[in-house]
């Protein structure tokens, strides 16, 4: 019997029961549609943090003071004074992988401006620090090596600082601000990035020579972490492990002691977020997943019923001649249209639920081509899987018992 | 001499109930030739239904030989049974077993859905050709439910024909019909009869035998009447004599 003869017989069964057939679908379309729009979530979730990452500088790296675990109280990252700016020259005179470093000491405070204030972050760091975050200048220009040297009290202001501080619209640059009552000399205005993934304003920052914040802000002498640039993102994880030599043999530590500092490249903080994320996306399909397979129980059950209600018609067809397999083929053939037709319409409502998410919740999402493709091809798999059962029973009916079946 | 398109010798069937045997059939032999109309009469019990399935190709004897059109049917498996019916035999049942929800054109079609020898126009054409021989030419789409039980065995009797079939088999075809229905569908019987279609009727009404030319009478699983029926009533005189229909 020609396929296409099949197609149309199961064709028209389906559409001889129009509502039974939707209800039956109604499974397979939400099974697909929430597995399209989960997975969406999912991966726009995932490029939305790796977006964010590379935007802060993709070959990034961070070395961070290790946790303080000598005293009975373990204390948070940065408690302890391990990184000094001794470190720092030993890093970058040993160093082969990296193109650039600066170190980092930062401190909350006030910005002040005439009759206007602002809780902000200052970050002292030296010029190098532009080209680490990948970050350019809107006006001004950035403190020199000179500058750093001298210590001299010049800050570049972020653009919420700038707005806030500034709210009359006139240019910052040449003006003079006070940061914890701390006169300062504003020569430039960062670029604006907006807020990261993790809602933190990258604008509202404040920068000044490392050696200004040092001295005339925290009086302190060491480090709160040390930022480099590896020469290349390929490069990043073997300048991890070069950073952390250097520094173990400086810090004079055993083999057999723990590090006392912490070295991050952004590609390790892509995958911490990346995994976290990954979980919630395996999490949400396995949700969407079991409504499919109740989706393709529903097939089931219903093509048992239709077998069962059209015995009498099984027992026709085959005394005209349909085969076993005939049989086997219509029932099979009705159950892969049914889930197939049930993941067209899932795919459709689940990219419409997806435009829906992105629009008015804002959320990021992004539409796999492979969701899709594992969608229908999930579907067709079910409609074999679940209209298997029924049709083989079809095909298995004697004639002669199946016409005169009441 | 015509052809013999029936050609049945020491049939036999049996059942196994629990430990019981059940002999329906107990060593029949007959032959059918090409443009025969063959009554198969009896009570119930007789072995009538099961005589019927195994001419029908539904069923398979214990023992004795059963061939159709030359075919033999000793181990013959499920598959090949259901070739010999698509294209050896026309069924007609007395519930008419139309599809539902489907044009009596698709109704008749259906047989050919399963020949794979048909092309979709031919499979149109044969169709409309088997439904204008039962004078439903109008009536190609209507549904079942927009058809009388009369008609409705006309197009039952439509599909029975598109396939060419060397016999036609009818099981109690009238059953279901008022006498005026039953005499309009024995006439059509006769009118294929005289164009040559072998046609075998079962049935336990005496009087459709006397519209048929031969009747076999099986009581117990034997045959105990065989013979030629040398007047033979025409179904369309018995209709005109019926009282005229209330309009």
């Amino acid at each position: 019997m020609r396929i296409l003869n099949l197609l149309k017989i199961a064709y028209k069964a389906i559409v001889l029961n129009k509502v039974r057939t939707l209800l039956t679908m109604l499974g397979i379309i939400i099974g697909v549609a929430s597995v399209i729009a989960m997975l969406a979530i999912g991966e726009g979730s995932k490029e939305s943090i790796r977006s964010t990452i590379s935007s802060m500088g993709s070959n990034m790296i961070t070395i961070r003071p290790g946790t303080d675990d000598r005293g009975p109280a373990r204390g948070s990252g940065g408690d302890v004074q391990t990184l000094t700016l001794k470190n720092y020259d030993v890093i970058k005179e040993k160093s082969t992988l990296l193109s650039y470093i600066t170190p980092v000491v930062n401190g909350g405070g006030q910005v002040i401006s005439g009759a206007n204030n602002w809780p902000s972050t200052i970050y002292g760091v030296n010029p190098q620090y532009l080209d680490i975050k990948v970050v350019g200048l809107q006006s001004g220009s950035m403190f020199t090596d000179a500058e750093v040297k001298s210590a001299s009290k010049v800050v570049v202001l972020g653009q919420t600082v700038v707005d806030n501080v500034f709210p009359d619209g006139q240019d910052p640059v040449g003006q003079m601000i006070r940061f914890d009552n701390i006169p300062f000399k504003v020569i430039g205005v960062l670029e604006e990035k907006g807020e990261n993934t993790f809602g933190q304003d990258q604008d509202d920052v404040v920068i000044a020579p490392y050696t200004t914040v040092q001295k005339r802000i925290l009086a302190i002498d060491y480090l709160n972490q040390i930022m480099a640039s590896a020469v290349s993102e390929d490069d990043a994880p073997d300048a991890v492990i070069e950073v952390s030599d250097i520094l173990r043999s400086e810090h004079k530590l055993m083999d057999n002691e723990d590090d006392d500092f912490s070295v991050r490249s952004m590609e390790e903080l892509i995958s911490t977020f990346s995994s976290t994320s990954e979980m919630l996306t395996v999490l949400l399909v396995a949700v969407a997943s079991i409504s499919l397979l109740i989706g393709g129980i529903g097939i089931m059950n219903i093509m048992y019923v239709s077998v069962k209600e059209r015995t009498k018609e099984i027992g026709l067809r085959m005394a005209v001649g349909g085969k076993g397999s005939d049989i086997l083929m219509q029932f099979l053939i009705e159950a892969v249209l049914i889930s197939i037709t049930g993941g067209i319409i899932g795919v459709i409502l689940g990219l419409g639920a997806t435009v829906f998410i992105e629009k008015f919740l804002h959320w990021p999402t992004s539409v796999a081509m492979y969701s899709i493709i594992i969608s229908f091809a999930v579907c067709a798999v079910t409609g074999i899987f679940f209209g298997w059962y029924p049709a083989r029973k079809a095909s298995a009916l004697d004639p002669i018992t199946a016409l005169r079946y009441e | 001499m015509s052809k013999e398109i029936i050609k049945i010798q020491d049939l036999k069937r049996e059942f196994t109930m629990g430990n019981e045997t059940v002999h329906a059939l107990r060593g029949i032999s007959f032959t059918i030739k090409e443009g025969e109309f063959v009554t198969i009469m009896g009570s119930s019990g007789s072995g009538k239904s099961t005589m019927l399935n195994i001419l029908g190709c539904l069923d398979q004897p214990t023992s004795g030989t059963y061939e159709i059109d030359g075919v033999s049917m000793k181990d013959l498996s499920r598959n090949q049974l259901a070739t010999i019916r698509n294209e050896k035999i026309g069924f007609i049942f007395q519930s008419y077993n139309l599809l539902a929800r489907t044009s009596a054109i698709e109704n008749v079609e259906l047989p050919l859905l399963y020949n794979s020898a048909v092309s979709n126009e031919e499979r149109r054409e044969r169709a409309i050709h088997a439904l204008q021989m039962v004078g439903l030419g109008e009536r190609l789409f209507h549904t079942p439910s927009q058809l009388s039980g009369g008609q409705q065995q006309r197009v039952a009797i439509a599909r029975s024909l598109v396939n060419n079939p060397v016999m036609i088999l009818a099981d109690e075809a009238t059953g279901n019909l008022d006498t005026r229905t039953s005499y309009e569908i024995m006439s059509l019987f006769q009118d294929l009869n005289s164009q040559g279609i072998t046609i075998t009727f079962v049935t336990h009404e005496p009087d459709i035998a006397t519209f048929s030319n031969r009747t076999i009478v099986l009581k117990d699983g034997n045959i105990i009447q065989d013979y030629k029926n040398n007047n033979i009533q025409s179904a369309a005189a018995e209709l005109a004599k019926l009282p005229q229909q209330d309009h």
